[in-house]
């Protein structure tokens, strides 16, 4: 079996959606206690950090793609993209639920005003809505209807990702090593963009001599 | 008839702890092999269960200042705690203050005070009657325990060392010893820890030297051997792990304050007006709960306005946060 093959893909699709969702799986075991497991002695806050930073991680996952497929050649890896940026809304939507629903009891004139006065929150929240914005874009017909406009508009993924970094770096108290990890890889990321931006600019600029 | 208060009972005394957290293992246990056997997995073992342990304190008076509210469980109060010494994590202190041995400790009393020196743990404890004061705990971060508290009121402690006149606030420092208490080893905060009170604060009935929970003695990860306990303050204020006690004229700045002064201040009062410039303190998710129980209103004073509110007449508790 060739990977990109029409057969490759039916086979590793399922695969990852599934692998995908095993975070979930595991922290909903947590929350229901099954087989002596636990979210510990604050469940809630458990796990929305949990949601929270599986968000993350797939936003990240999802930013590795391009260079990865540039550094291996594997052109394959782009076909999982998608699925791999609709987990992380998926996530962060389930992240923002748990807030809104577990954490706040859906309390509006209290949400709203979290949004508006705490900023770590209007971070999080534009982040979440942007992601939206994508999420609704990502179906093959959004793409063909918006053409090139659809590029610019999923430009909007390295906002989110700044956002939703800076938004885990404003909400620890003191300790700010695991947010700091996350925006030392996505400096890396967002790196190696700029990087193969320039390469082919200056390529460009030598073919034009 | 004769109808007992609440309060008058010890939780110990209730809980036949031990019995009653065996059984719960027992089902629990009981379910988990079920659970087991229908899933097919192994059955990890639920070590997440565990009642009241170490050396049982005597002597141990009830105390008219208790709550009646129901005391959180052993568990909760002993591996959902922030005592950076021993890391950042909540339930760091329960996993790496496992082997730290609290005895033999000593204190150092020095300052505005007419009997300083060194002295050593029994002296400081064993001169005093102790008392059960089961507490409503609220922390800056927005979550609440209630503790059953073992330990002597800090007046009857501070006065025999004879404070003068100039001794207008109270020092506490924590023990400084990277080997003993690993998260020490990162710069998180400005070692070693350091909070205070006024004298005021300090000599009021409410506030506690505590040497134990749960009618035993202090677990290391809640701050062995001797802690300060502040009922209507933010946690942060009740210092653990006390090495020294210093009578100053002049205001002490709480390792907290030196670290992020807009946020956290030199009175931490329980104040659900004032919010924390990055979330609200208007409400507070009560430890022990569960998932899907709601959050409650903070109290002014975490509930002990009546008897702390008269140290505050005067002073602007949104500019003196």
């Amino acid at each position: 079996m060739k990977p990109g093959s029409k057969s490759f893909y039916r086979l590793t699709k399922p695969v990852v959606f599934v692998v995908c969702l095993l975070p979930l799986a595991y922290l909903m075991a947590r929350a229901f206690e099954v087989a002596g497991m636990g979210l510990g002695a604050n469940p809630v806050e458990e796990l929305l950090h949990e949601l929270g930073r599986w968000g993350l991680k797939f936003l990240l996952l999802t930013l590795t793609i391009t260079p990865l497929r540039r550094w291996t050649g594997w052109n394959w890896l782009i076909r999982f993209r998608r699925m791999l940026g609709l987990f992380s809304f998926f996530y962060i939507l389930l992240h923002f639920t748990v807030y809104a629903v577990l954490d706040q009891g859906l309390d509006l004139t209290a949400i709203i005003e979290d949004i508006v006065k705490r900023p770590y929150i209007t971070l999080g929240m534009a982040a979440l809505l942007m992601l939206l914005a994508l999420a609704v874009t990502s179906t093959q017909g959004m793409m063909r209807r918006l053409g090139k406009a659809w590029q610019k508009l999923h430009r909007l993924v390295y906002v989110i990702a700044i956002l939703g970094v800076w938004h885990f770096y404003w909400q620890v108290k003191l300790d700010t090593l695991d947010p700091t990890v996350y925006a030392l890889l996505l400096a890396g990321l967002l790196g190696t963009r700029v990087y193969y931006a320039r390469k082919s600019r200056l390529r460009e600029r030598l073919r034009r001599r | 008839m004769l109808i007992r208060r609440t309060s008058d009972i010890l939780p110990s005394e209730i809980t036949d702890e031990s019995v009653y957290l065996q059984r719960r293992e027992l089902l629990k246990r009981a379910g988990l092999v079920a659970a087991g056997v229908l899933t097919g997995h192994s059955v990890f073992a639920a070590d997440s269960v565990s009642g009241p342990s170490g050396p049982e304190l005597q002597g141990v008076r009830k105390s008219p200042y208790s709550t009646d509210e129901p005391a959180n469980s052993w568990t909760d109060v002993t591996t959902y705690n922030n005592y950076y010494e021993f890391g950042t994590g909540k339930e760091d202190p329960s996993r790496y203050a496992v082997d730290f041995k609290p005895l033999p400790w000593s204190v150092t009393v020095n300052g505005e005070c007419d009997k300083p020196g060194s002295y050593n743990y029994e002296d400081l404890v064993s001169a005093h009657v102790l008392e059960e004061r089961i507490y409503r705990l609220r922390c800056v971060e927005a979550w609440s325990m209630v503790v059953p508290w073992v330990g002597i009121p800090m007046a009857g402690l501070l006065k025999q060392f004879e404070p003068n006149s100039k001794a207008k606030y109270v020092r506490f420092k924590t023990l400084y010893d990277p080997e003993r208490m690993p998260g020490q080893r990162r710069q998180t905060l400005d070692w070693p820890y350091v909070e205070g009170l006024t004298i005021e604060e300090a000599m009021h009935p409410l506030t506690l030297m505590a040497v134990g929970l749960y009618g035993r003695e202090l677990p290391n990860q809640n701050g062995a051997p001797m802690r300060l306990v502040v009922p209507w303050k933010y946690g942060f204020k009740s210092i653990k792990a006390i090495v020294e006690i210093s009578f100053t004229s002049k205001r002490p700045r709480g390792s907290w304050e030196r670290a992020i002064p807009s946020e956290y201040g030199f009175y931490a009062n329980v104040n659900p007006e004032v919010p924390h410039p990055r979330w609200s303190q208007a409400k507070e998710r009560p430890i022990g709960a569960g998932l899907f129980a709601s959050k409650k209103p903070t109290l002014m004073f975490n509930g002990y306005a009546d008897q702390v509110a008269s140290l505050y007449t005067g002073v602007d508790l949104r500019k003196n946060y």
